[in-house]
């Protein structure tokens, strides 16, 4: 074999390339097979000049494949490198290959789901949110170039990782290293939602629990203050000693105050987990969002939220 | 909206569409759309403020196997034009659309739910069209079919979304300004409440009681206000590669003297 005909970088960056749109023809029957048979093509065509050969090529590439978009450059990775093989004479079947894709397609999903999905998506979405929030323009910048930074590297990255060890990195996938990544994508992202939970789900129940008329001192009297700047400077002197309750004579305290004493955001915990179990029930998503706009409804007829 | 406006919405539109399958480049993101569309039509603080909103009920909305999410792309889009209409017609306050514009973003994520899964199966016939164009050795027209089947979930926002943009800001106002005190101050109580959903769609994908204690430990230190996210994140990361390490040191018996100690070592060296 004189000629070896081999993939240069520029032909596997242009299937990096393209396997970003990996789910573009997503179906109900064989999912993201038209995106994969797409991404394959310019190797396809680099590799095998005789006309029958492609056809061989395309069909097998045609076939029914479906897991996380990003992790499955490492996939593609391994592909090419067997492809490469087979194309300079190795006896690599379609059997072989068809294995190889189905056999790491499982457990990748298994960790780009929590890994991208629910951890750092969440974290970096929550991070622009609360910035955007405040209508700031860095928010929405942040997340779309971390995010897409993240992304393309590790599709190139994982795609040649997967392209130079070739088939050896199916052996490795049921090793230690996935499940640690996976299992510590799990710790961090329950850590975030946790907090999460406590800052952006709100509930605040109104309901007013008593009403205490506290004793002198305890309060700012209003008809000592005089109305000039040396009244004011009295009046925010008192404040800054005796806090928001020294504003009336009277201290109002509402049911979430007591509730906050317990712990912060114990109403919002309550609620999340409640999703939790209806969702567990098999209970549509939409079906507690729309229930919940309702309750709030409700609740704020009544006086209660 | 003047016509250039309209074009540069409908394009925004379009990406938004394309991205809700491909889920790559993330401009289906409540967080971009929006932001995007306050920016083509005059109105970029207003964006960047729905889009934060509903970024944070919509942070655990993810295509799973062949599960479909609520539509991300069709709420975002349309709930941003609709405010950009409430605004123009010099309806009242701005964080009431806003907070109207959320409400009404749900039902939507619905309906495009509903138009996503029509073009996933539209789609099977044109990957038949591929497997008989692999047949003929004909590569350029899978490219184009697989372009094609991209440009029809674009369309799929693209067409609503410049429907919206004719209705007349008027009506959209009036309908706002119609609308009574307790159904809008509801409203902001239940959005308050619907981050909550996303949350715990995430929590069952992931928890297993060896986790459940991390969830509490992040709930009680967000109540300290002055951790922000990335502080939070960092105390995250650090916990996550603390409990891997010890819990190898544990499965390793501890049998070699400085085992704790390497295991940690190897670990990070692994994350490199």
């Amino acid at each position: 074999m004189a000629d070896k005909i081999s993939l240069e970088k520029s032909d596997r960056w242009a299937v990096c390339l393209r396997h970003q749109f990996l789910q573009g023809s997503w179906n109900y029957e064989r999912m993201q097979n038209g995106g994969w048979c797409f991404s394959m093509i310019p190797a396809i065509k680099k590799l095998y000049p005789n006309k029958d050969d492609q056809i061989a090529a395309l069909k097998r590439h045609l076939e029914f494949y479906n897991t996380h978009p990003y992790v499955s450059a490492p996939v593609i990775g391994v592909t090419l490198a067997l492809e490469e093989d087979r194309a300079n004479g190795a006896p690599v079947d379609d059997a072989a290959i068809q294995g190889v894709k189905v056999g790491m397609m499982g457990p990748l999903a298994g960790v780009g789901d929590p890994v991208f999905w629910f951890t750092v998506r969440p974290i970096l979405g929550a991070l622009g949110a609360s910035l955007a929030l405040t209508g700031s323009i860095v928010g929405p910048l942040l997340f779309f170039f971390a995010w897409n930074i993240i992304r393309v590297a590790f599709l190139w990255y994982t795609q040649e990782f997967g392209y130079k060890v070739g088939s050896d990195i199916a052996k490795d996938l049921s090793g230690g290293l996935l499940g640690r990544v996976t299992q510590g994508a799990s710790i961090l992202g329950m850590f975030i939602i946790g907090a999460l939970v406590e800052r952006w789900v709100s509930i605040s129940f109104k309901p007013i629990v008593s009403t205490v008329t506290q004793s002198d001192g305890a309060f700012i009297d209003w008809t000592k203050i005089t109305g000039d700047a040396a009244g004011i400077k009295t009046a925010l002197t008192q404040y800054a000693s005796l806090g928001a309750n020294g504003l009336n004579a009277e201290k109002v305290t509402t049911l979430q105050q007591n509730l906050d004493q317990l712990i912060p955001g114990l109403a919002a915990v309550g609620l999340t987990l409640l999703c939790c179990k209806l969702l567990k029930k098999g209970v549509s998503p939409i079906t507690i969002i729309l229930a919940l706009f309702a309750v709030g409804i409700i609740g704020r007829v009544i006086g209660l939220l | 909206m003047n016509p250039i406006s309209i074009i540069l919405v409908v394009i925004v539109a379009l990406l938004a569409g394309m991205e809700g399958v491909v889920d790559e480049f993330q401009f289906h993101q409540p967080i971009v759309a929006c932001t995007l569309i306050g920016i083509v039509t005059g109105h970029p603080t207003e964006g960047i403020i729905l889009g934060g909103s509903l970024q944070m009920i919509a942070l655990g909305w993810a295509n799973i196997g062949a599960a479909v999410a609520p539509d991300a792309a069709l709420a975002s889009v349309a709930s941003a034009i609709i405010m950009v209409l409430a605004l123009n017609g010099g309806s009242a306050d701005s964080s009431t659309v806003i907070t109207t514009s959320i409400a009404v973003a749900v039902p939507l994520s619905v309906a495009g739910l509903f138009l996503t899964m029509v073009c996933r199966t539209l789609a099977i016939p044109i990957v038949h069209a591929m497997d008989a164009a692999a047949e003929k050795d004909n590569m350029g027209a899978i490219d184009a079919l697989q372009i094609a089947a991209i440009l029809m979930q674009g369309v799929r926002i693209a067409i609503p979304a410049a429907i919206l943009c004719f209705v007349p800001a008027e009506i959209v106002t009036n309908a706002l300004n119609a609308m009574p005190a307790w159904l809008s101050g509801g409203m902001a109580v239940g959005g308050g409440m619907v981050a909550a959903v996303g949350y715990a769609m995430v929590i069952n994908m992931m928890a297993t009681n060896e986790v459940w204690p991390f969830f509490i430990l992040g709930f009680v230190l967000a109540a300290i206000s002055s951790l922000t996210l990335i502080a939070l994140g960092l105390i995250g990361i650090s916990l996550a590669i603390l409990y891997l390490g010890l819990k190898e040191a544990a499965t390793q018996g501890g049998g070699n003297g400085g085992g704790s100690g390497d295991a940690l070592g190897d670990i990070l060296n692994d994350y490199e």
